[in-house]
C-alpha cells in the first residue's frame, strides 16, 4: 500500500520532491520528505495541525527554501528561490486567504500583474473575452465579471482564485484548503472544479483537512505526520479509517474510536 | 455569434433579444441571475442603484459645487462673472496639480504632508537660481521639478527600506524642507520674478483665443464620441455587449455642454487661461494613467490589497517609488506654478493652507483616505470646491478665519461622507 520512494521519478511523473528538509530553528518542521505529483491526478496532502503541510506546501511554492533535499520538475532537478520563479516553472497556488483585491472586478483580479496591453494601454476587451472564456471552460458561475470581487461568495472568490492560477498555463496546480469556510453546495461546486483541473491534464495538490472531501476527488492521498512521510494511499483501495491511522499515528485513535463505538451502538440497536 | 464591426451595422445588437436562448446573449450578459438593463432608461437605474449601495464617486463633490456657487452668487452677485471665475480658474491651478499627486498617493492608502514645504522649495530654487544666480528659465523650472522628484524618490526609498510610515516620513519633511526654503531664501527671504518672465507671462497673461478654446472643445468631444464607438465595435466583434450608440450620443453631447458652457462663460472675459488647460491636461492624463495603464492598475490594486499585489507579481516597491515620487513632483510643479502666479517667491511659498488645502482637495474631490479608490478628477473637482469658498468668502471681504472653518466644514462633510459610503459599499458588497 504504502508507496516505497524510489530514485528516479515514475513516468507521468511532474514534480517530485526527494529528502526534503526543513528546519525552523530547533524544530524539524519537515524531514526526509518524499512525494510524487503526476499529471492528471488528485494528491490529496493531509496531515494533522503541525504536520508540516503547509511548510511543505511553501517550499513547492518557492516560500521557504528547503535546508536540504531535491526537487524535480518535469525531469529536471530545479531550485526554487522564490515564487515567482515557481510560477515561472509551472506550479501555480492557490493560498488559503486567496489574495484577491476586493476593489478591483474579476477581469483585473484575473489579470493582476499580467494585463494584456496592446500598444501600452491595457486590452480589456481582449482580457474580458478571455476571462469569460476560462470560466466558461471551468464552468463556473460568476454572474459578471466587471463587478469587485468584494461582492462575489467565498465559493466563487475561490474559483476566481484557481481560474487566475491556471493563466499562467501551469503543469502543478496547488489547492491550500480550498474548501475550509465553504458551505455545502459551494463546496460541491469546487470539488467539481478540482476534477476539472485533473481533466485537463494537470496535476493537483490538495491540502484539506476534510476527509469526505478528500475521499470524493482525490486519487491518491499523501499523509504528514509530525514532518515525515506517513504513508501515500490509493483512494479507491483504501478505507477513511486507515488514513486517519495514518495521520494521527496510531488505530485506537480518538476518530476511530468514536467511529467504532457508534458502528457497535448501531449493530446492538438493530 | 457573429458580429459585425461596423458601428451602423451592429445595432441589431442593441437591444438583447427577448428569446431566451443564451448563445445569443453576449458572453457577458448569459448569467440568469444578471438584473438586465438596456438602453438609456436601463444605465439611468444601473447609476442610481449604484448610488444607492454607496458608490458615490464625483456625484457628492458636484453637487457640493453647485450649492457653494449658488450660495455665493446669492450673496454677491459677481460671483458668477466670467471676470471672477477666470480668477477662479487662475486660483484653482496650482493647489489643483498639488492634489493630482495627493490622489495618487492616497490611492495606494498613503499620505504625504509635505507638498506644501515641497512646492515652497522649488519655488525658492526657482527664485533663487533664476533671478539671484541669472540661470536659463528652463534650467531652474527643471532644478525645481527634479528636486521634486528627487524627495519624492527619498520619501519611497524610506518607505520601501525601512517601512516607515508615510505619515512620519513626510511630516519630517513637512519641517526639514519648510527649513531648507529658508535657508535657501537666505536673509532677504523674499524675490521678485521678473515680470517679462515667461513663466510670469505663462501664469498670468497667457489665455487661449475663443477660436482656438472653442477648436479644442470640438477636438475633445470628438476623440471622445471616436475612442467610444471604436471601443463598442472592439466589444461588439469580440461578443461582448456593449453600450448603445443612442448612449454614446447622449453622453458625448453631456460632455459637450460640459466643455461648452465653461469655456463660453470664461471666454466673457480673458478666455481659458494657458496655465489652467496645463492643469486639466495633466488630470486627464493621469486619469488615463490610473486606469488604463499597468502601472495605474498596480497602484489600484496595492491600495488595496499590498499582500495580493505582491504575490500577483506586482513590483510593490516600484510602485511605491514612482507613487512617491509622482506626488512630490507634482508638488514641485504646483509651487513652480504658484510662483509664477503671485510673480515673488518668499518665506511663505508653498506655506500657512497649501498642505492641507491640496490634501482636502483630493478628499473633497472623491477619493477615499482608505485606499484603492480615487480618480483623478477629483483634483480639479476638489481644488475647485476649496478655491471657490476662498474666493467667495474673499469678494464677501470675509477674512481667513471664516475661510479656515468653513473649509474645514466642507472637509468634514467629504470625509464623512467617504466613510458612509465605504460602509454602505461593504453592505451592498461593493467595497
Amino acid at each position: 500500500m504504502t508507496v516505497t520512494p524510489t530514485p528516479v521519478t515514475a513516468a507521468g511523473t511532474v514534480l517530485a520532491m526527494r529528502g526534503v528538509s526543513k528546519r525552523f530553528g530547533a524544530v524539524q518542521a519537515l524531514k526526509n520528505i518524499e512525494l510524487d505529483v503526476r499529471a492528471g491526478e488528485v494528491l490529496a496532502l493531509v496531515g494533522d495541525n503541525g504536520a508540516g503541510k503547509s511548510t511543505l506546501v511553501k517550499t513547492i511554492a518557492g516560500v521557504y527554501t528547503a535546508d536540504d533535499g531535491s526537487m524535480v520538475f518535469d525531469g529536471r532537478e530545479v531550485r526554487v528561490g522564490s515564487p515567482a520563479e515557481a510560477q515561472h516553472l509551472g506550479i501555480a497556488t492557490v493560498f488559503q486567504d486567496l489574495a484577491l483585491c476586493d476593489n478591483l472586478d474579476v477581469v483585473a483580479n484575473l489579470y493582476l500583474g499580467r494585463e494584456l496591453r496592446k500598444g501600452g494601454v491595457m486590452d480589456e476587451v481582449e482580457m474580458e473575452r478571455s476571462s469569460w472564456e476560462l470560466l466558461r471552460q471551468l464552468s463556473a458561475k460568476i454572474p459578471s465579471v466587471r463587478i469587485p470581487v468584494a461582492s462575489l461568495s467565498g465559493g466563487q472568490r475561490q474559483t476566481v482564485a484557481i481560474a487566475r492560477s491556471l493563466l499562467g498555463q501551469p503543469k502543478v496546480v496547488m489547492l491550500d484548503e480550498p474548501t475550509a469556510a465553504l458551505g455545502v453546495a459551494q463546496t460541491a461546486e469546487v470539488l467539481n472544479l478540482v476534477e476539472r483541473l485533473r481533466e485537463r491534464g494537470l496535476a493537483v495538490i490538495l491540502i484539506s483537512h476534510n476527509m469526505a472531501d478528500v475521499m470524493a476527488v482525490a486519487d491518491r492521498v499523501a499523509v504528514l505526520r509530525l514532518g515525515r512521510n506517513n504513508g501515500v494511499f490509493t483512494v479507491n483501495e483504501t478505507k477513511t479509517q486507515d488514513i486517519i491511522a495514518a495521520i494521527t499515528g496510531a488505530t485506537d485513535n480518538a476518530v476511530s474510536e468514536r467511529a467504532a463505538r457508534r458502528t457497535q451502538q448501531e449493530g446492538s440497536a438493530s | 455569434m457573429s458580429t459585425p464591426v461596423d458601428g451602423s451595422q451592429a445595432k441589431v445588437q442593441d437591444t438583447v433579444p427577448e428569446a431566451l436562448d443564451p448563445a445569443a446573449l453576449p458572453a457577458d450578459l448569459q448569467d440568469e441571475r444578471l438584473i438586465a438593463s438596456h438602453g438609456v432608461s436601463g444605465a439611468i437605474s444601473a447609476f442610481t442603484s449604484r448610488l444607492r449601495s454607496g458608490d458615490l464617486g464625483s456625484v457628492p463633490v458636484v453637487i457640493g459645487l453647485i450649492i457653494i456657487w449658488a450660495v455665493f452668487q446669492i450673496a454677491n452677485s459677481s460671483f458668477l462673472s466670467s471676470r471672477n471665475l477666470v480668477n477662479l480658474t487662475l486660483q484653482t491651478t496650482s493647489v489643483g496639480v498639488i492634489a493630482i499627486g495627493i490622489v495618487l498617493v492616497l490611492l495606494l492608502g498613503e499620505i504625504d504632508l509635505s507638498v506644501g514645504s515641497v512646492s515652497g522649495l522649488s519655488a525658492a530654487v526657482l527664485g533663487v537660481t533664476f533671478v539671484n544666480e541669472g540661470w536659463p528659465l528652463v534650467v531652474s523650472l527643471l532644478a525645481g521639478i527634479v528636486l521634486g522628484l528627487v524627495i519624492g524618490l527619498f520619501y519611497g526609498a524610506l518607505y520601501t527600506r525601512f517601512g516607515v510610515p508615510s505619515f512620519v516620513i513626510t511630516l519630517a519633511g513637512l519641517l526639514g524642507f519648510l527649513g531648507l526654503q529658508l535657508l535657501v531664501l537666505g536673509k532677504e527671504g523674499s524675490l521678485n520674478l521678473p515680470f517679462d518672465s515667461a513663466i510670469v507671462k505663462f501664469a498670468t497673461q497667457s489665455f487661449l483665443s475663443p477660436a482656438i478654446a472653442y477648436g479644442l472643445v470640438v477636438v475633445m468631444v470628438a476623440l471622445y464620441t471616436l475612442s467610444r464607438l471604436r471601443g463598442r465595435a472592439q466589444r461588439l466583434s469580440a461578443g461582448l455587449s456593449a453600450a448603445p450608440t443612442s448612449m454614446i450620443g447622449l453622453k458625448a453631447g453631456a460632455l459637450a455642454v460640459v466643455l461648452f458652457v465653461p469655456v463660453a462663460v470664461l471666454n466673457g472675459d480673458r478666455g481659458v487661461s494657458s496655465m489652467f488647460l496645463l492643469f486639466v491636461a495633466l488630470v486627464v492624463a493621469t486619469d488615463f494613467a490610473i486606469r488604463r495603464t499597468r502601472w495605474g492598475r498596480s497602484v489600484v490594486a496595492v491600495g488595496g490589497n499590498v499582500e495580493a499585489a505582491r504575490r500577483a507579481g506586482i513590483n510593490v516597491r516600484m510602485i511605491y517609488l514612482s507613487v512617491f515620487a509622482a506626488c512630490s513632483t507634482f508638488a514641485a510643479v504646483g509651487g513652480l506654478l504658484a510662483a509664477g502666479r503671485l510673480v515673488a517667491v518668499n518665506q511663505s511659498s508653498g506655506g500657512a493652507d497649501t498642505n492641507l488645502n491640496a490634501i482636502a482637495a483630493a478628499v473633497i474631490g472623491g477619493t477615499s483616505l482608505f485606499g484603492g479608490r480615487g480618480s483623478a478628477y477629483s483634483a480639479l473637482l476638489g481644488a475647485l470646491v476649496i478655491m471657490s469658498i476662498s474666493n467667495g468668502l474673499a469678494l464677501l471681504s470675509l477674512d481667513s478665519s471664516v475661510r479656515y472653518m468653513v473649509t474645514a466644514g466642507v472637509l468634514l462633510i467629504a470625509v464623512t461622507i467617504d466613510s458612509l459610503s465605504r460602509r454602505s459599499r461593504q453592505a451592498h458588497g461593493r467595497a
